[in-house]
């Protein structure tokens, strides 16, 4: 407990230095933005600077990826209040009050008591992850290969079956971006694979080339010409937007409720932030007493969805710089991230790296305090953003992307593998497959392998070492369990469809 | 487009997924599988080709047996979906054949003008821009390893 506190002070330290804060500040400033560009998401923003931070030390790097994720969701509320536009799936539910509270003239309110929703949940899940690490590592460092197999195996068996979608298409593709992490030169064997003769596969699949093409690329194929982003009159100000003391009342028990379902689902690893959201929203217009007034402008509907999505942002980076196991695409990318710097990602990291570790916890705190400062007094900027158009957007997006991709190695191989990328990315989109549980392969499917060839080199071939140890069995257990609670919900409601489509990363 | 119309597209993205996992595991077929003690290069590709193939299987016959509408579709458009192709692969060419700043103006130029609401001379401008960014955040901040101008 102390010890936290000290170590979080430390963490202060580092977040604070200037060079730091000043990545921090870059990364959430340009969050926010994309976050309020329409059709852009935190995944494709990430994807666009990650060949930005092989310059950079590692501290900053992943205080700067890790900004850009947290602003781009705060950015995020924005369109969806004020425009009706969902910039990230994960905020659909909240244009269901919000947009309907900005056509009764209450938008400024609604954006005010979002943030300071958000706020609150992004602190509670920084003081989670603070007490909860420790913790966790200290458990993590018992650990066999064949434990680490069986935790990876749930966290590609949740991520792929619950992120939205069909369950079974999302395994369909987490084994597709498996099959793309095996690519290159084999660890274990130096045995050189599927590079169908093209020597610059031999390193393999580039971490950036992939996620660039299959989220930044791929959209741009599929929104061209069909988005039709059109600005509002709206005009907020900063006077508009501290809310009544009535609306704070109200908000606040769905605040807290919301908080708690975003810690809860930050913690099950591979369930997408959409489905947080979509379930603090469901929990909320289900235990309201007057459930008629949510659709047509409940601030409830506002404020709980947004602390869900904003407390499992910070919690989702617990099982990924604890245990080295990402829970969904963006944390997959950071992972990735990590793995470029040179730093091996698992429990050791919060004891080999503790600058890095301490410093990205303060640097959250710091990056949330930087966002509200953003936010509120410059409202009015952020509103104008929402009217660039698409046409003038995407193709300097693009470009953005092609200089990205060539300076990952200096090869303009790259550029054309974004492409490729892109151009599978729309085909899967068209067969209506989710991509991002392929990110999710991609990086998680070497782990799998390693750990899994260890582990039964270890027990000599016998598949019983998964079953024996106690930590594996439950872990393979909770896989089991998760498959056939999925197929019990098949059976019992035949053609139910998802109410809400949960796949689209931008809507058109 | 009447075959797309008989069955649903699942079955087509099933027919895909088994293609994939059957081509991944015959190539995987090629590098040693060794055995389970001792696993070889092929072993942890073949058995995840064999299992794609196996949910691609799964797919196509649930998307085999409730055909009909399933939903919007996402159509490319045309224009738009070969300018930004067209474009992406003319950096490609031209940052080894020309130099940053010709690739530069390319790739903007010719996929902005995929739009169908960009003039000639909006596209022509923001391309000019990007060219302005290019050269003093990439070429000159940041030094990107890519020279202004390589003809020939």
């Amino acid at each position: 407990m102390i010890q936290s506190l000290t170590d979080l002070w430390y963490g202060f330290g580092v977040a604070l230095q200037p060079h730091n804060l000043m990545w921090s500040f870059f990364g959430v400033l340009v969050g926010n933005m994309i976050g309020v560009l329409p059709g852009m998401g935190p995944l494709s923003a990430i994807a666009i600077l990650l060949p930005l931070t092989f310059v950079m030390h590692a501290v900053p790097a992943i205080m700067m990826l890790s900004g850009i994720f947290y602003g781009a969701i705060y950015g995020g509320v924005i369109g969806a209040i004020l425009l009706n536009l969902p910039c990230h799936p994960a905020h659909a539910v909240t244009c269901l009050d919000g947009y309907p509270m900005t056509q009764q003239g209450k938008g400024g309110a609604a954006l005010g008591i979002a943030m300071l929703g958000s706020f609150f949940a992004a602190s509670v899940g920084i003081l989670v992850m603070i007490f909860f690490s420790p913790v966790l590592v200290k458990l993590a460092f018992q650990f066999g290969p064949g434990d680490v197999f069986a935790i990876m195996l749930l966290g590609l068996v949740a991520g792929s079956t619950m992120s939205g979608g069909s369950p079974l298409k999302g395994v369909a593709m987490t084994l597709v971006g498996i099959l793309c992490g095996v690519a290159g030169t084999d660890v274990s064997s130096g045995a050189v694979r599927f590079t169908f003769g093209i020597p610059e596969l031999a390193d393999g699949v580039g971490l950036v080339a992939i996620s660039m093409g299959l989220f930044g690329v791929a959209d741009f194929l599929l929104n061209v010409n069909h988005a039709t982003f059109v600005g509002s009159g709206v005009k907020i100000r900063l006077r508009d937007m501290p809310p009544s003391w009535a609306e704070i009342k109200q908000a606040f028990l769905p605040m807290l409720r919301g908080t708690f379902i975003g810690t809860l689902f930050g913690a099950m690893p591979g369930t997408g932030p959409t489905i947080t959201t979509f379930i603090a929203y469901a929990l909320e217009s289900r235990i309201s007493k007057t459930p008629e007034r949510f659709g047509r402008g409940a601030i409830e509907g506002v404020v709980a969805p947004e602390a869900a999505s904003h407390s499992k942002t910070q919690v989702d980076f617990i099982p990924t710089m604890c245990l080295g196991i990402p829970g969904d695409a963006v944390m997959a990318l950071i992972l990735g991230a990590l793995m470029i710097q040179g730093i091996a990602p698992g429990p050791q990291l919060i004891t080999e790296h503790p600058d890095l570790f301490w410093g990205l916890i303060a640097s959250f705190w710091v990056g949330n305090v930087l966002l509200m400062l953003l936010n509120v007094p410059l409202i009015g900027v952020w509103v104008k953003l929402l009217q660039v158009p698409y046409r003038y957007l995407f193709p300097s997006a693009l470009f953005f992307i092609a200089i990205g991709a060539f300076t990952t190695d200096n090869s303009l191989f790259q550029v054309v593998e974004v492409l490729f990328f892109g151009i599978v990315g729309v085909l899967f989109l068209t067969l209506r497959f989710s991509v991002t549980p392929i990110l999710l392969g991609f990086v998680l499917g070497p782990m799998v392998e390693e750990n899994f060839r260890r582990a039964l080199q270890l027990s000599h071939g016998d598949l019983g070492i998964l079953i024996h140890r106690p930590i594996s069995a439950s872990f393979i257990a909770a896989c089991i369990l998760l498959i056939a609670v999925q197929i019990l919900i098949r059976l019992m409601k035949p053609g139910r469809k998802p109410v809400i489509e949960m796949e689209t990363h931008a809507q058109p | 487009m009447r075959m797309m119309r008989r069955y649903s597209r699942d079955f087509y993205g099933g027919l895909l997924m088994i293609l994939i996992g059957a081509g991944a595991g015959v190539t995987a077929a090629h590098y040693p599988i060794g055995t389970l003690a001792d696993m070889g290069p092929g072993f942890y590709p073949l058995a995840i080709g064999i299992l794609l193939a196996l949910v691609g299987l799964a797919i196509a016959i649930a998307g085999g047996l409730s055909q009909g509408a399933s939903g919007p579709r996402r159509k490319i458009d045309r224009r738009g979906g070969f300018c930004i192709i067209a474009g992406t692969l003319a950096f490609a060419v031209l940052g080894v054949y020309g130099g940053l700043v010709p690739a530069t103006f390319a790739i903007v130029f010719i996929s902005a003008l995929g739009d169908r609401n960009n003039s000639l001379l909006q596209a022509f401008l923001l391309a000019a821009a990007m060219v302005v960014i290019a050269v003093l955040v990439f070429w000159w901040a940041l030094q990107v390893q890519l020279p202004l101008f390589n003809w020939g």
